[in-house]
């Protein structure tokens, strides 16, 4: 299996999402992560999907995709070629003894504090997935009270847009 | 000024714009309001069936027949969900379909309010696309949208669900002039680079097969095919889904692949060297355990659905485009080499073919107590009411047969569902062909467990003078599933007995129905029979057959076996002979 982060353009109408996400069930894959919002196309929203995946499931289930009405386009980013973030809220137990570490830790990682009570710090982070994962190996021993993290977002490098040609025309098929 | 209407008239008006002569359906709560404007319509005929699945298998079949867009209609919740079984099988056959629901007030959705059901969600996975309509002003673009998505492309059901508040909202009627579709773009035009590879790679190869689907009937493509095969003189198998895409009198038809296919369609599939595939989708009936599926060929793959292309089985040379496209440019690349001093040499292929063709041709075997054969009843209904017929399949053993023993000639005269496999459908969808060919003779036929799913629709037949006739194969039992008791459990008959020649009585059934109702037990009486029913025209028919129950099917490749392991009878596995 293989990580997979795939790029898909859809019109922004109700019941798209459920589109998208009942489809990857009905065809048996698994999604690691999902994460929409707004493009700068007014009715265009943008998921971002991340998959486990083979090649060649890979293939059919982006044809599957691409067969729904709203999907307007679909785009395999490849790791090197693209920004990938992830952002993270996680509250650490912090008393005065594990406090400075714990500050020392966040610098580290370029995260910062956002909340601050007695007995507990709230961290956001962002970055790509390993590094997430990295920070909380580090935090995990202070104590980890509360953790929310969001689906990845990427983009690829370089100056050219995906939604550029998609409004206007795209190669889709039936 | 645009005058103002409401969104129910929007929506006949829509229906009428879109050129809907019939819609099949029943009225309720939430889908009244467009029954009033409909009933003022000269240009559509609204036939009121007796249960919502007949509305939409009766689309499927007017669909089928006739190649248009079939339209069915039902209120919310159970109304609804009723469609869900034909919406479904539409989905797996492809079938033109347009399904329109009326839903509780928008206000209402999502307080489960009274017969609300979110069929929207339902039937996501089962349409091609679906809407849920809320205002007034929406309709006629989502039903402009809707038939233009069922129509084209890879047909297929799409569902229209309107709030009831939205029927009965004041509005002014738009018919757009643009679909606005971003996302929907069916490729039709196949790459002629492709078409170049796929002819070369056809003229070098020694044992090729013409692996036809129900794409060829559904894209309109038969006398290109036919043209294709002539040229060529390449071998055709027609899948289940195919039947009557090319004519089963032709010297190079082979028949029916599959579970149930011919030894010479299934021997010529596993022993090809190149399967040139058209509008089908090497379906697990047809490729038998996939991993032992025609193992030597190369595959060339048309469809208008890129996901059907390497879905199943990888492809040599992948053709996206309408087979309606793809058969003539084929034709041209292929005349080209050929003008050239090309030719395919398939003569030891046609001798080895030939073999198998004659040494196991279709057939069975006559009870030895004399009693009537069901092979044999529709052989003879095949016979006597000809190719020019319309036969509409349930599904099992009778459908098998039908598949097997009546010769088709024409595309659109084989009805049946071939990818969902529902029980029922015959009935309903012999209604709607008939009413879309009415000069053409319906036949269903059907099996007796699948009739007592659907046969209230008799009624909606003799109502509304729609004289189907129904051939009802009655061998008192769910006769495929207890095949398989009988090969695979041992003989145990669990639960398949349905005693259907005690109760009901299927004669006086067709008469409380105002059909006529006839019965035949002995093979004499057979042809007479068939002949009285064809003379019969003012009402519809039923001939109750009472056949010999232990008759099976033949050959067949058991579940999950391969094709090579394909039983010509029970105990009888054909000799592939020399090969090359």
């Amino acid at each position: 299996m293989s990580r997979h982060t795939l790029s898909v353009l859809v019109q922004d109408q109700p019941g798209v999402l459920a589109r998208v996400a009942s489809l990857f069930s009905r065809r048996g894959f698994n999604i690691e992560s999902l994460a929409v919002g707004p493009t700068e196309v007014p009715e265009v929203s943008r998921m971002t999907i991340v998959v486990n995946v083979e090649e060649l499931p890979l293939e059919q289930v982006t044809k599957q995709l691409n067969k729904l009405i709203n999907v307007l386009k679909i785009v395999e980013l490849e790791p090197d070629q693209s920004v990938q973030r992830e952002i993270m809220l996680v509250k650490v137990k912090a008393d005065l003894e594990t406090r400075s570490h714990i500050l020392e830790t966040v610098q580290l990682f370029r995260a910062k504090v956002v909340d601050v009570a007695h007995d507990a710090v709230t961290i956001e982070a962002t970055g790509a997935h390993d590094k997430i994962i990295a920070f909380l190996k580090v935090l995990e021993p202070y104590g980890i009270r509360e953790l929310v993290q969001s689906g990845m977002v990427a983009m690829g490098r370089g100056s050219r847009s995906i939604s550029d040609r998609t409004v206007r025309s795209s190669d889709k098929s039936a | 000024m645009t005058q103002e209407i409401t969104g129910a008239q929007s929506l006949v008006q829509s229906m009428e714009e879109a050129g809907v002569e019939v819609v099949f359906g029943i009225p309720g709560g939430a889908i009244l309001p467009a029954y009033d404007p409909m009933m003022d319509s000269t240009k559509i005929r609204h036939i009121l069936v007796r249960h919502e699945q007949g509305a939409g298998h009766a689309a499927e079949g007017y669909a089928s027949a006739t190649g248009r867009v079939g339209v069915c209609m039902a209120t919310s919740g159970p109304g609804a969900t009723n469609l869900v079984t034909p919406i479904s099988d539409a989905y797996m056959d492809s079938v033109p379909m347009v399904a329109i629901t009326g839903q509780v007030p928008s206000a209402a959705i999502g307080t489960d309010a009274f017969q609300e059901a979110d069929i929207r969600g339902i039937t996501m996975p089962i349409t091609k696309h679906n809407f849920l309509i809320t205002s007034a002003d929406q309709i006629p673009t989502a039903m402009a949208q809707a038939f233009h998505l069922a129509g084209t492309g890879r047909p297929g059901p799409v569902l229209v669900d309107i709030s009831k508040d939205a029927l009965q909202a004041m509005t002014t009627f738009n018919w757009p002039e643009e679909l606005n579709l971003p996302g929907y773009h069916p490729k039709t035009r196949p790459h002629s680079k492709q078409i170049r590879e796929a002819a070369k790679l056809i003229l070098n190869s020694r044992q090729p097969v013409l692996y036809v689907g129900g794409g060829v009937i559904r894209g309109n493509a038969s006398d290109s095919l036919r043209k294709l095969a002539e040229l060529t003189g390449i071998p055709v198998v027609t899948t289940l889904m195919a039947r009557g895409a090319f004519p089963d009198s032709h010297p190079q038809h082979l028949g029916m692949p599959g579970m149930h296919g011919t030894v010479a369609a299934v021997g010529a599939l596993q022993q090809s060297d190149l399967l040139i595939t058209l509008g089908a989708r090497f379906d697990d009936r047809v490729t038998g355990k996939l991993s032992s599926f025609a193992p030597k060929a190369a595959v060339i793959h048309a469809d208008i659905d890129p996901a059907e292309i390497g879905k199943n089985r990888h492809a040599d040379i992948p053709i996206v485009g309408d087979v309606a496209e793809v058969i003539p440019d084929l034709i041209a690349a292929l005349q080209a080499e050929i003008d050239q001093g090309a030719h395919g040499d398939y003569e030891g292929w046609w001798a080895q073919l030939n073999r198998l063709r004659e040494t196991y041709p279709l057939g069975y075997d006559l009870p030895e107590d004399g009693s009537l054969s069901p092979q044999y009843v529709i052989e003879r209904l095949g016979k006597i009411s000809g190719p020019e017929s319309i036969y509409a399949a349930g599904v099992g053993q009778h459908q098998m047969w039908a598949a097997q023993f009546i010769g088709y000639e024409y595309p659109g005269t084989w009805l049946n569902s071939g990818g969902a496999g529902t029980m029922g459908y015959a009935v309903p969808a012999a209604m709607g062909a008939k009413v879309g060919r009415p000069d053409a003779t319906v036949w269903a036929v059907d099996g007796d467990g699948c009739f007592q799913m659907t046969n209230q629709e008799l009624a909606t037949c003799t109502i509304n003078d729609i004289p189907i006739k129904v051939a009802l194969i009655n061998n008192s039992s769910l006769g495929m599933v207890r095949q398989w008791q009988t090969l695979f459990y041992n003989e145990r008959y669990s639960n398949t007995d349905l005693h259907s020649h005690r109760f009901p009585d299927f004669v006086k059934l067709a008469e409380a129905y105002g059909a006529h109702g006839l019965q035949c037990d002995s093979p004499d009486q057979v042809d007479s029979v068939i002949e009285k029913a064809m003379s019969l025209n003012d009402a519809p028919v039923v001939i109750d057959f009472v056949v010999h129950r232990d008759a099976m099917v033949w050959p067949m490749v058991a579940a999950g076996t391969g094709n090579d392991e394909i039983m010509y009878a029970r105990s009888i596995a054909p000799e592939w002979g020399s090969e090359e």
